[in-house]
């Protein structure tokens, strides 16, 4: 018997539209494992049985009518709980938003998931507020690495890395404001999209930096990637960043090709201050693609300095009201983040906003030369839960904000990256690499993804779990 | 007091106040050791000479 927990989406909607399995078989394969294994993982904080079960067999009723459920037919997803959930309080990973009415609807990107077959079963972990690197909540604990439980597997969407490497969905939604789908992708070995900014609607998500704030799928393939990323693509008048440009669907063949496309390594401050196995992983993915030019980025530490000082003045303006009354409610590193980010100087954020400007033509200039440049994802492995600090560029620093010194200058100009999961030899821990494109070239970085793939040099299986102690 | 030296803690006390926030004793190493690192992460931006017309980018257009 198949193992449907193992499944990409891609061959679970195969096989469902076919009528060769049941979209109720999947998902109670998926359920049953979440069921066994997540007291010990730790990626959801709400598992929606019931609704997936009236949903699966909604799609079970349409494929007996003749009916196509859509390209994701009985794909089990699960999204981070800052997207709203008909039914169920938007928790943002903090105490004080159990509080809140539960939603009224869901999150655009569920509904247009749902709308191409998906089945959504849950609410995912994640660091509160998003302000977080590591994926460990303070309030429901942290979510854990499947492919080593003692590790972190970052953040701020710990719960979305968790439960695709887990194998208790194939494909996971989270948000990236500085790092946090690209993060976790490294530390737990996954495929992730962080797209263009403005390409998918924020429409029925909690915020935190609305000028850098992007919402992307995580998955086990780069195919899944472009499945839903297809079925998410959009207009949406409600969020006034997403764009109206429409594209065509990215589609990914057996036989993707690279050919022609211009690649380079970013150098400079991409080269530096991370632990060897960054690197290594970095020339791996270039050597596989045959990459011999390094272009340096001028200016990255200045993006990345920017993107900080616009998140902590932001973020505090967003949470301003309730550190007055309930800031003895909050994670209390989040809290003294929030409370330093409410005193820094309007001169100093709009000065960031300014370097935005130039950062930005700067890399569009270096987008005329080279169609793709590759990056480190994160600067090491997963570090262990309840670890601090670490050596970056023989400097000790705090983990929480520097897992993402790679993937935040990236962001801070909103282009769009694909992390991909690199195994190097000898290591039980993946880490990933960025696949960097021009902004709205998508397609780009997931015709790279897809080819090393393909190739062998990139994979996420899933995680062999512990069995349960009886 | 020099340009570059600076007290963290009387910022904190006196921008709490400032700002209607609480000033938890608890909170104000945490709130510190942001206000330093913050203002080590900006001196490379502060340094950076812009153009008087230089944009800012509050609604980001790739």
């Amino acid at each position: 018997m198949t193992d449907w927990t193992i499944a990409t989406a891609a061959e679970i909607a195969e096989t469902v539209r076919s009528g060769e399995v049941s979209a109720s078989t999947v998902v109670e394969a998926c359920l049953a494992r979440i069921d066994a294994h997540d007291s010990a993982i730790g990626a959801f904080t709400h598992v929606a049985h019931e609704r997936a079960r009236a949903r699966a067999a909604g799609i079970d009723a349409m494929i007996k009518r003749g009916e196509d459920p859509g390209p994701l037919a009985g794909v089990p997803f699960a999204v981070k709980n800052l997207f709203d959930i008909k039914g169920i309080a938007t928790l943002a990973g903090s105490k004080i938003n159990r509080d809140l009415a539960p939603a009224s609807r869901d999150a655009v990107l569920i509904e247009r998931l749902e709308a191409n077959g998906a089945i959504l079963l849950g609410a995912l972990n994640m660091g509160e507020y998003a302000y977080d690197f590591t994926g460990e909540n303070y309030h429901d604990g942290p979510s854990r690495n499947p492919h080593a439980p003692e590790h972190m597997t970052g953040g701020s969407s710990g719960g979305s890395g968790a439960a695709a490497a887990a194998g208790f969905v194939p494909l996971t939604l989270g948000s990236d404001t500085n790092g946090s789908i690209r993060v976790p992708s490294s530390l737990c070995g996954l495929f992730g999209l962080k797209p263009t900014y403005g390409r998918l609607s924020r429409s029925g998500s909690f915020p935190f930096v609305a000028s850098l704030d992007h919402l992307g799928p995580l998955a086990r393939s780069a195919v899944d990637l472009a499945l839903s990323y297809n079925a998410m693509t959009g207009p949406d008048p409600v969020d006034p960043v997403c764009t109206d440009r429409i594209d065509p669907p990215v589609t990914l063949t057996a036989s993707t090709a690279i050919d022609g496309l211009r690649i380079a390594k970013a150098g400079g401050f991409f080269e530096e201050g991370g632990h060897q196995e960054a690197f290594d992983a970095v020339a791996k993915i270039c050597t596989a693609l045959g990459v011999s030019q390094t272009l340096p980025i001028e200016n990255a530490a200045l993006a990345r300095a920017s993107a900080y000082l616009i998140t902590m003045a932001e973020g505090a303006s967003l949470h301003l009201d309730r550190l007055r009354t309930r800031h003895a409610d909050y994670d209390p590193d989040v809290r003294d983040r929030l409370l330093a980010g409410a005193m820094i100087p309007g001169a100093w954020v709009t000065k960031a906003q300014k370097f935005r400007s130039l950062f930005r033509a700067q890399m569009q200039a270096l987008f005329e030369e080279v169609d793709v440049l590759i990056a480190p994802a994160t600067p090491c492995v997963a570090p262990r839960i309840g670890q601090k600090t670490f050596m970056l560029g023989g400097k000790e620093l705090p983990v929480r904000p520097n897992l993402g010194i790679f993937t935040q200058p990236i962001s801070f100009i909103g282009l769009p990256v694909v992390s991909v999961p690199v195994w190097l030899e000898g290591s039980p821990l993946p880490i990933g690499v960025q696949i960097i494109a021009a902004p709205w070239r998508e397609d780009i970085a997931l015709r790279v993804a897809a080819w090393l793939e393909e190739n062998g040099h990139v994979s996420a299986p899933v995680a062999t779990l512990k069995e349960k102690a009886v | 007091m020099t340009q570059d030296e600076f007290d963290p803690d009387a910022i904190a006390r006196s921008m709490l106040a400032y700002l209607g926030l609480p000033d938890e004793p608890a909170y104000r190493p945490g709130i510190v050791a942001h206000l330093v690192a913050a203002r080590g992460i900006a001196a490379g931006l502060l340094a950076l000479p812009l153009d008087d017309e230089a944009e800012p980018a509050p609604v980001f257009k790739p």
